[in-house]
């Protein structure tokens, strides 16, 4: 059933607030979403003052920042710092997206930090992302082949390869399907943006024969038909990705080997 | 999982996200669709009492010729205006077309102004066929 509040544990109150050293000059306030298990407390906003002269561009090195100089306890996933390996994606400013791609400086007022929207939250901005993994995992990303195995590689012409343009940068962050109302709302049974976008990018694939099973797979009216075409997906994808179209792709061709 | 001393919060959802132009339409969509039943009620009652004869007609002009009358049907026509421009938007969708972020926001915008300029097309030439104006 939608529930459009939040359940009791999960609503926020305002925490500390960390001021920036003395003598700064060029602040601005950083307000991030705290939770941690062992204060068994409902979830808590912390501001912190960052002296941005003294602060890398992007909304990471302000977090990084944070960390090393105001409060060790802040808990955060990172990596690749450049967009490329997805784990810092959050809600920033209202959008979710990677926090290491994202400028300081495209945001007006105070930087509002949370993390992935409607998801269990393991502590801070560290969203408990197993369920999306496994729906990844449901859709069986990998090429699937009948025909006897070629002595080299298969192949795919230039045209088919073209493809998978579009499908293939996906680095699986869960920015677009944590965007998606009706994930929040049907995600237990929902594949959601991400997968369905991956979908797509197996069922495209001029080498893989596993075509009618894997459309098969999807025929339910949760797993591929709660899209709605919100179109948050797009909105979101820091990658400039379009879930959406993927998804009306398949519908597409739902209907086409009906006919 | 490992087990958690206390139950998890779920993150923040409708409470922080940015509206977009095609969210708030997608919803918007869903209201007037829902609007529409009880529209249509409206339109079953005037169909109703037209076959009832003159009194059963007396009451529906009543109401339907009163402010909270003509407001609901005000509401109606850009219920059914809204609907019916956001349907079309879904049937391209259904081709495949107007995905890219920059048609999907045009058409977003499309149809709350075009449901919101049609309903006040139709409202005045229902007044100028009526002879109000």
């Amino acid at each position: 059933m939608v529930q459009f509040t939040l359940p009791r544990n999960s609503t926020m109150s305002e925490g500390k607030t960390v001021k920036a050293p003395a003598g700064a000059r060029n602040i601005k306030r950083f307000r991030i979403y705290r939770w941690n298990e062992e204060d068994g407390k409902n979830p808590v906003i912390d501001t912190f003052e960052v002296d941005l002269d003294t602060c890398g561009p992007m909304v990471l090195d302000a977090l990084i920042k944070i960390k090393n100089e105001m409060d060790q306890t802040v808990t955060f996933r990172r990596s690749c710092r450049e967009g490329i390996c997805g784990s810092c994606a959050m809600n920033i400013d209202g959008k979710n997206t990677l926090a290491c791609t994202r400028g300081i400086d495209e945001i007006k007022g105070d930087v509002k930090i949370y993390p992935l929207p409607h998801m269990p939250v393991v502590k801070d901005l560290v969203p408990d992302l197993t369920h999306f993994y496994a729906q990844h995992a449901s859709i069986e990303p990998w090429l699937q082949t009948k025909s006897p195995e070629p002595q080299k590689e298969w192949k795919q012409s230039h045209s088919d390869r073209e493809k998978l343009d579009g499908l293939y940068e996906c680095i699986l962050c869960a920015c677009c399907s944590t965007s998606c109302p009706s994930y929040w709302w049907n995600g237990d049974r929902y594949l959601g943006p991400a997968a369905l976008l991956q979908a797509y990018r197996w069922l495209i694939d001029s080498r893989d024969e596993a075509t009618g099973e894997r459309l098969d797979n999807l025929e339910d009216p949760f797993r591929l038909y709660r899209c709605h075409t919100i179109m948050n997906c797009a909105q979101t994808c820091p990658k400039g990705l379009n879930p959406a179209k993927a998804i009306a792709e398949i519908k597409k061709m739902m209907v086409e080997r009906r006919a | 999982m490992a087990e958690t001393k206390s139950a998890r919060p779920l993150s923040p959802h409708l409470q922080v996200y940015r509206p977009t132009i095609t969210m708030t339409m997608s919803i918007v969509h869903r209201i007037t669709g829902m609007a529409l039943y009880s529209g249509t009620l409206l339109l079953a009652w005037w169909l109703v009492a037209l076959a009832s004869g003159p009194e059963a007609y007396g009451w529906f002009e009543w109401f339907i010729s009163s402010i909270i009358g003509k407001l609901v049907l005000l509401g109606y026509t850009w219920a059914l205006l809204h609907h019916l421009l956001g349907g079309l938007r879904h049937f391209l969708w259904d081709t495949g077309r107007g995905f890219d972020l920059k048609t999907a926001n045009t058409l977003g915008w499309a149809s709350i102004i075009g449901s919101l300029a049609l309903t006040v097309v139709v409202w005045i030439l229902a007044f100028v066929l009526s002879g109000v104006l």
